[in-house]
């Protein structure tokens, strides 16, 4: 199989790392990638602080870049929902008829990186080894928008070694919202407060998910507060093995 | 607790902005127990109801689609409304604002020699501001509803639309009512304090022969009125006076009589968490030697005829006022009510306000969302609030950009300057290679950067951010071994 991945601004810029983990869980089954480098941002910035101006040139530039390829796949839930809830709505706004119709045939080739794992290759065992007690935080863009269910539970089921923790209040977001977490700083860090306490009191050493947005702002607060737990993407733990494990977790 | 020193004015108008509105809840410990312990007892029960009730989402979509097909005829049921409640006795007047509806209503009052006032809990006679322009116009105003006896006599604003007392416990119920009615040794048991407030209402209801109510929802087909409410209180208002005037928002009708079986449903399990709500009062027009002989509706426009023409907006009118959206909201959790600025807070209120001030005003209050979709999800009417959220940011943003104070905002520069970069993959990539230069001024040797300036410190006021790492993704992606591409 062949798959493009849109590793998305923000990742390609501070968290690589788990783009290359998506590489090397996809290479290592069997996936052949493609990768643009000309890729940069889907929009959601803008479109949720209210530029639909310049969240529609974003728009439309991503779809131009992937309207030829098989499969994309993204490593971030809020992005793809971005992608399926508010492109439909600019495209109708702002776009033409021929913009709509290349993004209509591309949309059900988008998949999110667990859907793309569960629902396309239909697996589950992806050979991955974590020994390590880890919580899994539901983002709202995934759990809301994309319906992802219980995917990320049924891949996190067969890492060996993985000890899942559950969260208490799974469907609470954890106040990041993009701009929302410096529009609205203090309301933004009262929400992750809260939240905080919920992920350090299920006594895991790793809080993950399948969007670094929320990680960064969890790991954010976990680091100022020397919290003793990390973040950590899914794709990253869905990655690691054996080797590798010795390597970077050692 | 004294009142507006704790509270901002509940006044788009004059309120300060939601981030800083905020801020006194946020350093209130008392306040946010109170917000956070009531609302989680209201979703407990509201999300056992709604999970034994196997058809909800199928009542949902009959709620939304009931009130989407009666804002799309809205002028055609309001016309009918007024014959019906005509034809039975009742007088119905129009109100285009707030200022011709309190008018109205102070003179409806003065052709009643009326100089005391009972009420019913309203949310529409808060929004027009309606208790201190009659008490300005010499008329005594007393609340019935026991949240509202709490706040009137504890000189405090609503915080939420249902259960307006909400951010208040007990023990400071009982310094309330110890203080206003003069009972030193009452008790903070609710028994004694609902004693002490049923005897100070029987009085009212006794002595007071006009009433004012809001509506929950005007029947088309008979004209008739509704209320629903929990203590009976109203109840006692729409049978014992002589004179009722109802104020009502125009969105509030429904075409048939039997559209009450799926909105009542909706209703009490989203609003309190109950199977039916326990007092459902309906009455049409006047009925000879039984309630109130002489009965006046006035229908509300206040700015909602202009949300009924905006396609995405529209369904904003949807709203059967059941709170559970600000119950669902992870950040009314955190601030409560208050700090909205308006009567109407939540993330319903986040959009109903600035509308209904025309975004004039409460510009602030669309962006008080992190847009997780909670709201959405649990609203009895599929309101699509984030979507809502989202046509009003991009207003708020076509009428900010061109200001000239705007083009220095850090956010507004930063936006405008990602969208080039965006639109490029040199120019990403150039810019990617300079914050890598740029953010080692503020990495520390962990790592990690602490502290950042103008709006990256509204950040690093509570979290810490990586640094940069060395190389992007696609700087490590073309430096692979062609061979493993």
């Amino acid at each position: 199989m062949r798959a493009s991945i849109f590793i998305t601004c923000y990742n390609d810029t501070l968290y690589p790392e788990t783009g290359r983990a998506v590489v090397r869980l996809l290479e290592r089954l069997g996936v052949t990638l493609d990768f643009n480098p000309r890729q940069t941002c889907c929009g959601q910035m803008h479109a949720n602080t209210g530029f639909r101006g310049e969240a529609f040139s974003q728009a439309k530039r991503l779809v131009r870049l992937y309207q030829d390829t098989e499969t994309v796949v993204v490593p971030s839930s809020s992005c793809v929902a971005m992608i399926r809830d508010q492109y439909p709505g600019l495209f109708e706004e702002l776009g033409n008829e021929q913009l709509r119709s290349d993004f209509k045939a591309l949309l059900p080739r988008i998949y999110e990186l667990s859907e793309f794992l569960v629902d396309k290759l239909g697996v589950e065992d992806v050979g991955a080894y974590f020994p390590h007690r880890v919580t899994y935080h539901a983002s709202c863009h995934g759990l809301r928008a994309l319906h992802l269910g219980d995917r990320p539970y049924q891949l996190l089921a067969k890492v060996r070694g993985l000890d899942l923790a559950p969260l208490p209040n799974i469907d609470r977001c954890c106040g990041f919202g993009g701009t929302f977490s410096v529009k609205n700083g203090e309301v933004s860090s009262a929400m992750l407060a809260v939240k905080l306490q919920d992920v350090v009191a299920t006594g895991a050493e790793f809080c993950t998910a399948l969007d670094n947005s929320c990680l960064m702002h969890l790991g954010g607060a976990m680091h100022r507060q020397y919290a003793g737990m990390k973040t950590i993407h899914l794709a990253e733990i869905l990655a690691c093995t054996e080797a590798s494990h010795a390597e970077e977790f050692a | 607790m004294s009142p507006s020193a704790d509270h901002p004015i509940l006044d788009p108008t004059l309120a300060p902005s939601f981030p800083v509105g905020a801020l006194p809840v946020l350093r209130n410990p008392q306040l946010r127990k109170n917000v956070a312990h009531a609302i989680d007892v209201i979703q407990a029960k509201r999300d056992r109801l709604v999970t034994e009730k196997k058809d909800w989402q199928a009542l949902r979509t009959a709620g939304s689609d009931l009130r989407a097909h009666t804002l799309e005829n809205l002028g055609a049921y309001l016309q009918q409304f007024e014959s019906r409640c005509t034809a039975n006795g009742g007088i119905v007047h129009w109100a285009a604002d707030a200022t011709e509806a309190r008018a109205l209503i102070l003179d409806l009052l003065r052709q009643e020699n009326a100089s005391e006032v009972i009420k019913i809990k309203t949310m529409t006679s808060a929004e027009i501001q309606l208790n201190p322009y009659l008490e300005a116009g010499g008329v005594s105003v007393f609340e019935t509803d026991l949240a509202e006896i709490i706040l009137q006599l504890g000189e405090q604003e609503p915080s939420h639309i249902v259960v307006p007392a909400l951010h208040i416990n007990r023990s400071q119920v009982r310094e309330i009512f110890a203080r206003r009615m003069g009972l030193k040794d009452l008790s903070d048991d609710p028994h004694a304090l609902t004693a002490a407030a049923r005897t100070y209402l029987r009085r009212k209801f006794l002595d007071i022969p006009t009433a004012i109510s809001g509506a929950n929802f005007l029947i088309a087909e008979t004209g008739a009125v509704s209320v629903v409410e929990s203590e009976g209180n109203g109840r006692m208002c729409l049978t014992l006076p002589r004179t009722m005037i109802t104020v009502a928002g125009i969105e509030k009708v429904l075409p048939r009589f039997q559209d009450l079986e799926v909105m009542l449903q909706v209703l009490a399990r989203s609003a309190t968490g109950e199977r039916m709500n326990p007092y459902t009062s309906l009455w049409t027009g006047v009925t000879p030697g039984d309630g109130p002989q002489r009965f006046h509706v006035i229908l509300l426009d206040n700015g909602r005829s202009s949300i009924l023409g905006k396609s995405t907006e529209r369904q904003t009118l949807k709203c059967i006022r059941c709170a559970a959206c600000m119950n669902g909201c992870p950040v009314y959790r955190q601030t409560g009510g208050h700090a909205y600025g308006s009567v109407y807070p939540g993330p319903i209120g986040a959009i109903l306000t600035p509308q209904l001030m025309q975004m004039h005003h409460a510009q602030s209050l669309p962006y008080a969302s992190s847009l997780c979709g909670a709201c959405y999800e649990v609203c009895p009417v599929k309101i699509n609030i984030p979507e809502v959220l989202l046509e009003l940011r991009h207003q708020v943003v076509d009428q900010e950009r061109h200001h000239f104070s705007r083009f220095f905002d850090p956010m507004f520069l930063g936006l405008r300057i990602a969208n080039v970069l965006f639109s490029r993959a040199w120019l990403f990539h150039t810019a990617q290679r300079l914050g890598r230069i740029g953010a080692r001024l503020f990495t520390r040797k962990d790592g990690w950067i602490h502290s950042l300036p103008s709006v990256g410190a509204k950040w690093t006021q509570t979290r810490d951010l990586r640094g940069l790492p060395s190389q992007t993704f696609h700087e490590w992606w073309a430096a692979r071994p062609k061979e493993a591409k």
